[in-house]
């Protein structure tokens, strides 16, 4: 168990190290960083100020170090629009973002399955081909527009759903008030709904499919065909013995799906005026506000890192041949 | 024995058998052909991809109007409305007064030009670092490899806004930037076929007639490794196009003169409570026609070219 912690742990670091020498490499491509920090009509002299005051006089590799220490501390400077560190705009925006994330890994999740089931228990039936069908045009509709048209028809047609904004759960939750964050929950998922089917719609679809094959493969195994000889009622194999074997492809899926989510919250969070991560970064590149992208993309590296190796822990756990 | 994979595609794509005569490379065509045929879908997405890739050959001399000619008093019409002087705009007119069905013609352009050069550079080196880990396997692999594994840590939109926002948006940035994204893809599994490929007698063999490893690499390799290969850039370009819709989307695309699908998506948002409906829902059906027909015909090419990867069904 302790040594795959600490592999695990290990190679997490060398990884986190990369990140930060890929955001510095971005930093760097487009020529001399200062002029990203000093607005477009800044004087000679106040760019020479600039350089000196965040170091890119200094050789690279002395900025690399500087770098990777800043990081470690979290530091990314102060924002060019917020009067704050940039860090502390993201950490602010953060929960919403995980919120808006967990709700749709959970919704595509909850979905995909029994759809995966449905469909690999009738293959070949009218139901298998309707749900591949809704599969395959749902791997390929971008989430912001998916966004884009629930707005129009669910949002201002029907108005069944708010069109923008967010109620905190998280948040409260994790400050210990719980009676609020119980409160604020049917309004939280109210408000949610929409952006959270935009983002998970893609995972959803793939998920889906997968399940599909895993469960098909696992219905041809021996152990299934002896559950099934033993007389035990088909719901207890299909549950007991086949799903808890066609889970685990799904699951190392999940993990890697995190990426896929996140990076789709970033651009369906704008459509919908989430308060999140996504809409920060939206707003920071349209002013150019460099530390807070730095800190953003970097804030969601390190999410998306932790998320992963808390997916291997369960991975782990649920699956009795990795050994801990 | 060179032939352990006896699929139709491994004969297709070696170029170094006798398999290559004009004769079967007709026959193999009609097979396809039929195949496609018989599966209804991929017939659908093959017109689909057809229609797209004229259109955006030709979208110039088809397109009614010039896309960025704008008509203030003509602004935010309804698909069917007249426009100057006894036109129509077919599906209606933007903000600017810009005809709609102009700008998405000229859109279909950014979108497939993206999508192909893309996979293009992202292909070729990952063509090249996967026969290159795979072939001298030791710590050039494990470098490749674990740089590889760094990438995949980052959420891939999340890396590409980082650099585009300090690059500035440009057709080339895009297409470097979602090209190099995508290279670990093709690394992987050109280093799990190189691995398994570099102990064949025919590899053994043309080492033995003195074949440079170059040669080896590259013509009797990857000409065994194409089909799935073929079958992962097809799914490939879906995934760019969308990528590119979403960075366009967020203003990180190409230069705003150039009229994009997901910079119309992008602009219309201003319009949504307006209930200018035209103006969200063209650029996307346009954007889900064109992915829907990659995923259909990559789904098609890995039960045709390869049924190893095939998904059970």
């Amino acid at each position: 168990m302790w040594t795959f912690l600490v592999r695990r742990l290990l190679q997490s670091v060398v990884v986190l190290l990369g990140v930060t020498l890929i955001s510095f490499i971005s930093l760097q491509i487009g020529g001399d960083p200062t002029y990203l920090f000093v607005s477009e009509n800044a004087s000679t002299e106040e760019i020479e100020r600039a350089r000196a005051v965040l170091g890119f006089d200094r050789p690279l590799h002395i900025q690399y170090l500087s770098y990777v220490w800043d990081v470690m501390r979290l530091d990314f400077g102060r924002s060019l629009t917020f009067r704050q560190p940039a860090m502390d705009v993201v950490l602010a925006a953060l929960p919403a973002t995980i919120e808006l994330t967990l709700f749709s890994l959970i919704l595509a999740v909850l979905i995909s399955i029994p759809l995966g089931i449905v469909s690999a228990l009738y293959r070949g039936k009218p139901v298998d081909g309707g749900i591949m069908t809704f599969a395959m045009i749902g791997q390929s509709i971008p989430n912001f527009w998916m966004g884009i048209m629930m707005i129009m028809f669910f949002g201002l047609y029907l108005r069944w759903f708010p069109i923008s904004g967010h109620v905190p759960f998280l948040v409260p939750l994790f400050a210990g008030d719980f009676a609020r964050a119980w409160a604020n929950l049917p309004q939280s998922l109210h408000y949610m709904i929409m952006p959270a089917i935009a983002v998970g719609s893609y995972t959803l679809a793939r998920n889906a499919r997968l399940v599909r094959s895993s469960m098909l493969e696992v219905l041809q195994q021996d152990y299934v065909r002896t559950a099934r000889s033993k007389g035990i009622s088909e719901t207890r194999v299909i549950v007991h013995h086949a799903l808890r074997n066609a889970w685990l492809p799904v699951i190392t899926m999940i993990g890697l799906e995190f990426g896929f989510l996140l990076g789709g919250v970033v651009v369906v969070e704008t459509v919908f005026s989430y308060p999140g991560i996504g809409r920060l970064v939206f707003n920071a590149i349209n002013q150019r506000d460099i530390p807070v992208v730095q800190a953003s993309v970097i804030v969601l590296a390190l999410v998306f890192i932790l998320l992963n190796l808390i997916v291997d822990l369960i991975y782990a756990r649920l699956d009795p041949r990795v050994k801990l | 024995m060179p032939n352990e994979t006896p699929s139709s595609a491994s004969a297709l794509l070696d170029a170094e058998g006798p398999a290559t005569t004009p004769s079967t490379w007709r026959k193999e065509v009609l097979r396809g052909w039929r195949s496609m045929v018989a599966s209804r879908w991929a017939l659908f997405g093959l017109i689909i991809l057809v229609i797209a890739i004229l259109v955006a050959i030709f979208g110039p001399s088809l397109a009614p109007f010039d896309p960025n000619r704008q008509n203030i008093l003509l602004r935010l019409l309804p698909p069917g409305a007249d426009g100057p002087r006894g036109t129509v705009f077919l599906l209606g007119s933007d903000a600017l007064g810009r005809d709609v069905f102009s700008r998405l013609l000229y859109g279909a352009r950014v979108s497939l030009l993206v999508g192909f050069a893309a996979i293009l550079v992202g292909g070729t080196l990952g063509v090249i670092a996967g026969l290159v880990s795979g072939y001298f396997g030791g710590w050039v692999d494990d470098v490749i490899m674990r740089l590889g594994d760094i990438q995949l840590a980052f959420p891939f939109i999340l890396l590409a806004i980082m650099f585009l926002v300090v690059l500035g948006p440009g057709l080339m940035n895009i297409i470097l930037v979602l090209g190099i994204g995508q290279w670990i893809t093709y690394a992987r599994i050109v280093r799990a076929e190189t691995l398994s490929l570099r102990e064949k007698e025919y590899v053994e063999a043309a080492r033995a007639m003195g074949d440079s490893t170059i040669s080896i690499m590259f013509r009797t390799i990857l000409p065994n490794i194409m089909a799935p290969l073929t079958v992962i850039a097809s799914f490939n370009v879906a995934s760019v196009i969308l990528s590119e819709a979403a960075l366009s989307f967020l203003g990180l695309g190409v230069p705003p003169n150039v009229p994009t699908w997901g910079s119309m998506l992008s602009e219309s948002r201003e319009h949504l409570l307006s209930n200018r409906w035209w103006l969200a829902v063209f650029p996307g059906l346009a954007i889900v026609f064109v992915v829907l027909a990659f995923n259909i015909i990559g789904d098609w090419l890995r039960d045709y070219l390869d049924p190893r990867l095939r998904e059970k069904d």
